[in-house]
């Protein structure tokens, strides 16, 4: 026994160094996948703020960028609203029904730290649980998917980014219906991949990628994007697609979390069928 | 066995501040970060106990890693570091050895023996980083060409930092 203890002495600093590494193994881990766990997160009050102010300092620079953009989607929302009131008999038909029409909620959020440099991008944005926001929900902007919320505090929400290569979301070629899986490679900012769509299909440079509403965070047809690049190697079981993403993430100033008010319904009703829960 | 000063506990302070609220945002041509913090715990005296540089490290990497969100990966880097550090000192050791409570500081040694001190474990915390945050090596050569460029970029701060505000020598 004495002997264990000597030799646990002799190469204490070994074993510290092993335990602080497994501590922060395990941190990382755990932060991964069981989401707020761990106090740690950068959606706390102070640590927030502090993002913040940090963002802000870079963000003087590109004000008239945001300008244009907000201008470009009040023009673009204008125009919507002349539509609607200008065709009200033909839209009465299609979403009457009320359980449609009350299904998504929209809360308006500012972008007060963001990035698009790393693998795994995260966004922070000015609401939190006082505005209803949940671990869990979809984010939009006005130009398209966002991400989904990964932590929050009273005052603040953590978002992972799209721009995250562990991120993979179900989305739809709009043309033809075919379901993929939209991820980052973490190389460049405005392409995401289009994985896992069939040689049968036959998408076109400049089809439209949506979200496809499969798994209850996103209503289904949100953009995501429009296919630039369409590659499909000889014997390979799916197209390599580049997107290019809708919403410039390097410009994103205002985005809408998406509530959706039947998330809970639907996952209950899934719930015996899924094998992840199990 | 050595003792932390306050000096030390200042720029501990100053330079999480500067890397969470300046540095942070700072990202030449989409590849080069610039992770000026660990100048800290490479700079941290020579003879200083082991244990206590590891924990330093830790605590280190862990504050930085609140605010970038990537709850373990510069700890785990930082501390990697801290634990390679007195074995690659060692081997640097000059004629005649280290004095004793001596920081491992351009001034004390000058510029050429700096680099090659600084050069290989800034390198070895960015690779370590990137890869853990790239979650394995399917991007392989991005994440080494991040990790290079990353390490340029560092280095070059600390140098200048170095140049900039000289440490006097304790006695």
């Amino acid at each position: 026994m004495n002997r264990l203890f000597l030799f646990l002495y002799q190469y204490r600093a070994f074993f510290t160094f092993v335990a602080f590494e497994v501590v922060c193994v395990w941190m990382m881990v755990s932060s991964n996948h069981y989401q707020r766990a761990l106090f740690f997160n950068s959606s706390g009050a102070t640590v927030a703020n502090i993002n913040s102010f940090s963002y802000n300092i870079g963000e003087y620079f590109n004000l008239k960028e945001t300008n244009v953009s907000l201008s470009e989607e009040n023009a673009r929302l204008r125009t919507l609203l002349g539509q609607k009131s200008t065709s009200v008999v033909s839209t009465i038909s299609t979403e009457s029904d009320s359980s449609v029409v009350q299904r998504w909620e929209f809360v308006s959020a500012k972008v007060v730290n963001n990035s698009v440099d790393r693998f795994t991008n995260f966004i922070t944005i000015d609401k939190g649980e006082d505005a209803g926001i949940e671990v869990g929900m979809a984010v939009m902007s006005g130009n398209g998917a966002v991400g989904k919320v990964k932590a929050t505090s009273d005052h603040y929400s953590v978002l992972t980014s799209i721009l995250n290569i562990d991120v993979m979301t179900s989305a739809m070629l709009k043309r033809t219906g075919h379901f993929g899986t939209i991820q980052w490679d973490g190389s460049d900012p405005q392409y995401l991949d289009f994985n896992f769509i069939p040689p049968h299909v036959k998408p076109v440079v400049g089809d439209t990628v949506v979200t496809s509403g499969y798994n209850a965070i996103f209503p289904s047809g949100i953009l995501i994007g429009i296919i630039e690049d369409v590659h499909l190697n000889e014997a390979a079981l799916f197209y390599d697609l580049h997107v290019k993403i809708g919403q410039d993430f390097q410009k994103l100033n205002y985005v809408e979390v998406i509530k959706s008010k039947l998330k809970v319904e639907q996952d209950s009703v899934e719930m015996p069928f899924n094998p992840l829960v199990k | 066995m050595s003792r932390l000063g306050i000096t030390q506990i200042i720029s501990f302070i100053l330079l999480l501040t500067l890397q969470v609220v300046f540095l942070k945002n700072v990202v030449l041509f989409h590849t080069a970060f610039c992770f000026l913090y660990i100048s800290f715990i490479l700079l941290l005296p020579i003879d200083m106990n082991r244990l206590i540089l590891l924990g330093v490290g830790f605590g280190m990497g862990l504050m930085v890693d609140i605010f970038y969100e990537s709850l373990g990966m510069h700890a785990f880097a930082c501390v990697l570091i801290m634990f390679m550090r007195n074995y690659y000192l060692n081997m640097l050791t000059p004629q005649g050895g280290y004095d004793s409570n001596v920081r491992p500081t351009l001034a004390t040694n000058g510029l050429q023996w700096f680099l090659v001190y600084v050069t290989p474990l800034v390198f070895l915390h960015h690779v370590v980083l990137f890869f853990l945050e790239a979650g394995g090596f399917t991007i392989f050569w991005l994440t080494l060409w991040k990790a290079f460029a990353s390490t340029m970029f560092t280095t070059f701060m600390i140098v200048v930092v170095q140049f900039l505000f000289p440490d006097r020598k304790r006695t």
